[in-house]
C-alpha cells in the first residue's frame, strides 16, 4: 500500500528508511558494524559466544558418555564416566536415574501410574489454557481429572496396589503442590483483594490487611516448618493430618497472600467510572464484580500474575527441607550412590530444563494469552 | 463520616403520576470540611427538562449524583420518583432501576461489545430473556442510529459514537428519569452535535431529564428551566430565555459572560 485515504482524499505515503525493515546484512551493518567501537565490540563478543557454544557441544554431545555397563552385582560401571570427567557430559546417569528423579520411590512396577498422572496433569493444563473451554464445565473437568490423579497415586482400588503417600515422589509431587497450590489459592486471593478494597465491612478488610501482612511478613520455609512441625502438637491425640496436605494448605496460604496484592493493584488501576456505570444500572455488587471489574482487573495483571505462578511453580522445591519428595528433592536423593555421586552437574542441567519447559510454557502462554485479548479490543 | 445522618428509613411509596420526579429538600454534603452542597431543594416535576449550569467546582456534578447515589448525602432528603433514598439498599436498587444516567467519561464496559454493553442490565438486573434484550438493544441502538457498530468493541468506537452507545445502554433499562452528567465535555466539537441531536430527540419523547451541561444552545432549545448554580448552592432558576437575558445575580451574570467569551 502506497497510499491511504483520509475522508476521501488521496495522501501519498512516504517510504520507511530501507534500514528498519532492509536485508540482515543492512542490519547489522547499522547495528553491529557502524563505527571501530562497535566493530571491535561485535568481534569481541562473537569469539566469546563461540568460543562458549564450541565448550558446549564438545562437552554435551561429542564427548558425552550416553551410557555405561552395569557390573555382575547390578551397580553401574562408572569408570568410563570417570575418565571422561571435566571433557565430556556423564548422561549415562540420567540414563540410569530417570525413572527415580521423575518418580521417586514410588513402587516401580506401578510407575506408570505416576506417568499417567503426569500426562494428565499436562492435558488439564492444556484444556485450561484454550479459551473455548473456557466456562462452566471447565470447573467438572477438573473435580474429574483431579480426582483420577488421587485414584491413580493412592490406589487400593480396582485391583491397583495401595500406594502411602510417603512413597509418592518426583514430578507428580512437584505438580500436585503447583496446580493444587495455585487452583485453591487464586480464588482466596481473589476473595481477600476485594475484602481489603470494602468501604463498607471494616471487620472484613481488617481481617484481610492481618491476613496479607502476616502471610506475607514471614519466609515460605517458616511456614513450612510451622505446618511440617509445630501444626501436629496443637492437634489431639491420636488425629494426624497428612504431611503432604499440610506442605500443601501452607503453600495455598502463602500463595494467596502475594496474589492477593496482585489482584488488589489491578482493582486499584481500574477507573473508578466502570464500578460507578455497573451501579448505576442498577447491577448488584457481586454482578458488578464478576461481570465488570474482575474480567478488566485480571486482564491488567495477567504479568505479574504469571510472575508469580512461575515463583510458587518454583517455591514447591522448598519442601525439601521437611522431607518431602518433590522433582529436586528425588534428583538429589538418586546421587546419593556412591557410583553416581560425582555426577550431580547432569542431575541439576536435566532438573533446571524440566522446570524451564513448564515455566516457558507459562511466560509463553500468558503473553499469547494477552495478545488475543488485546486483539479482540482493540483499545 | 460522623456527620451521616438520614432522617427517616422507611421507604416512602406514592403513586406514580402526580408525585414529581425528583425532589430534593434542604439537602447537605460534606468532603471533610468542605461544605461542598448547601440547602440545595429542587424539584422536578415528571417530564420536565432540567438544565443545571455553573462554573467547575460549583457542585452541580456532585448533586447529580447524589440523585442516584453515586454519593451520599448527609443532610435533608432526596426523594425519587415517590422513594426515599436511604441507608435502605432495596429502596436504592428501586431507583437505581427507573433512574439512567450518562457520564462525562463514557464508562462503557471495554470488555464487552456494543450489543453485550446494553443487554448486560436488562438480563441481569430486569431478569429479561436474552433474546428479547438483544431486540431491546438493537430497537435503541437504532435509535441513537449506530445498529451496524453492535458487534465491535467500545475502543473501535469514536468518541461521539461512544456516548451515544452509552446513552442507549440507559435506555435499555427503560427508566423514567435520565441523569447527564456534562455528556459532551469530553467530545471533539465536531461529535458533540451527534449527541445532542440524540438528547433533544429524547427530550422531544418526554423523557424526565437533568443534564448537567454548558451547551446553552441546547439549554435554550430544550430546557424547560435552568439551574445556576455556584459554590454548592442554586443561586438562580428559571426558564432559560428569562435567566439568560436579564440574570438577577452577578454571579450569574459573571458566569455568562465567562461562557460566551469561551464560544
Amino acid at each position: 500500500m502506497s497510499t491511504t485515504t483520509l475522508r476521501g482524499a488521496t495522501v501519498p505515503l512516504k517510504p520507511q528508511p530501507a534500514t528498519a525493515m532492509g536485508s540482515p546484512w543492512i542490519w547489522a551493518r547499522a547495528n553491529l558494524f557502524n563505527s571501530w567501537l562497535s566493530t571491535a565490540i561485535t568481534l569481541v563478543l562473537g569469539y566469546l559466544v563461540v568460543r562458549f557454544a564450541v565448550g558446549v557441544i564438545e562437552w554435551g554431545f561429542l564427548n558425552a558418555v550416553w551410557s555405561v555397563p552395569t557390573r555382575a552385582d547390578g551397580t553401574a560401571d562408572t569408570s568410563a564416566c570417570l575418565n571422561a570427567k571435566g571433557i565430556g557430559a556423564c548422561w549415562a546417569v540420567i540414563h540410569d536415574k530417570y525413572r527415580f528423579i521423575l518418580f521417586g520411590r514410588y513402587p516401580y512396577e506401578e510407575q506408570w501410574r505416576p506417568a499417567i498422572c503426569i500426562a494428565l496433569f499436562i492435558a488439564l493444563f492444556i484444556v485450561s489454557g484454550m479459551r473455548r473451554f473456557w466456562r462452566r464445565e471447565l470447573a467438572w473437568i477438573w473435580l474429574g481429572t483431579l480426582t483420577a490423579i488421587g485414584v491413580l497415586m493412592w490406589g487400593g482400588v480396582l485391583g491397583m496396589q495401595f500406594v502411602p503417600q510417603d512413597s509418592w515422589g518426583g514430578l507428580p509431587i512437584t505438580l500436585i503442590l503447583s496446580t493444587f497450590g495455585l487452583a485453591f489459592a487464586f480464588p482466596l486471593a481473589v476473595l481477600v483483594a476485594l475484602g481489603r478494597r470494602s468501604t463498607q465491612l471494616p471487620a472484613v478488610k481488617m481481617i484481610c490487611v492481618v491476613y496479607v501482612e502476616l502471610i506475607r511478613g514471614v519466609p515460605l520455609v517458616s511456614l513450612l516448618f510451622m505446618a511440617s512441625v509445630m501444626f501436629p502438637l496443637f492437634l489431639p491425640e491420636g488425629i494426624n493430618i497428612d504431611k503432604l496436605l499440610r506442605a500443601q494448605i501452607a503453600i495455598i496460604l502463602f500463595a494467596a497472600a502475594y496474589l492477593a496484592e496482585v489482584i488488589r493493584a489491578g482493582l486499584q488501576a481500574l477507573p473508578k467510572g466502570q464500578g460507578e456505570a455497573a451501579d448505576a444500572l442498577g447491577l448488584s455488587y457481586w454482578q458488578k464484580t464478576a461481570r465488570i471489574i474482575l474480567p478488566q482487573a485480571l486482564r491488567l495483571v495477567i504479568p505479574p500474575l504469571v510472575n508469580t505462578f512461575i515463583g510458587f511453580f518454583k517455591d514447591t522445591s522448598l519442601v525439601l527441607i521437611i522431607g518431602i519428595f518433590d522433582l529436586l528433592t528425588a534428583g538429589k536423593v538418586a546421587i546419593s550412590e556412591p557410583a553416581w555421586q560425582s555426577f550431580a552437574t547432569e542431575i541439576y542441567i536435566v532438573l533446571a530444563l524440566v522446570y524451564f519447559t513448564f515455566c516457558f510454557a507459562m511466560s509463553k502462554y500468558s503473553r499469547g494469552l494477552e495478545r488475543d485479548l488485546d486483539r479482540a479490543r482493540s483499545r | 463520616m460522623s456527620l451521616t445522618q438520614t432522617t427517616s428509613r422507611n421507604v416512602r411509596v406514592a403513586p406514580p403520576g402526580d408525585v414529581p420526579a425528583i425532589v430534593l429538600d434542604k439537602v447537605n454534603k460534606w468532603y471533610g470540611l468542605m461544605h461542598v452542597l448547601r440547602d440545595v431543594s429542587l424539584t422536578v416535576a415528571q417530564r420536565e427538562k432540567v438544565v443545571v449550569c455553573g462554573p467547575s467546582g460549583s457542585g452541580k456534578s456532585t448533586m447529580i449524583r447524589c440523585i442516584n447515589r453515586l454519593e451520599t448525602h448527609q443532610q435533608g432528603s432526596i426523594v425519587v420518583d415517590g422513594t426515599e433514598l436511604t441507608d435502605d439498599t432495596r429502596a436504592l436498587d428501586t431507583v437505581r432501576r427507573e433512574v439512567g444516567m450518562v457520564f462525562q467519561s463514557f464508562n462503557l464496559f471495554p470488555h464487552l461489545t456494543i450489543l453485550e454493553n446494553c443487554t448486560l442490565a436488562p438480563i441481569w438486573v430486569r431478569k429479561m430473556p436474552k433474546a428479547d434484550a438483544e431486540e431491546l438493544a438493537m430497537s435503541y441502538l437504532s435509535r441513537v442510529k449506530i445498529p451496524e457498530q453492535a458487534k465491535k468493541y467500545p475502543g473501535q468506537l469514536s468518541g461521539g459514537q461512544q456516548q451515544r452507545v452509552a446513552i442507549a445502554r440507559a435506555l435499555c433499562m427503560k427508566p423514567k428519569i435520565m441523569l447527564f452528567d456534562e455528556p459532551t465535555s469530553a467530545l471533539d466539537p465536531e461529535m458533540i452535535k451527534e449527541v445532542l441531536d440524540t438528547m433533544i430527540g429524547l427530550a422531544e419523547d418526554g423523557m424526565t431529564m437533568v443534564c448537567v451541561t454548558h451547551e446553552m444552545g441546547f439549554a435554550r432549545q430544550v430546557a424547560d428551566r435552568v439551574v445556576f448554580m455556584d459554590r454548592g448552592e442554586i443561586v438562580e432558576s428559571g426558564p432559560p430565555n428569562e435567566l439568560f437575558e436579564n440574570p438577577k445575580t452577578d454571579r450569574l451574570q459573571l458566569f455568562l459572560s465567562q461562557i460566551l467569551r469561551g464560544h
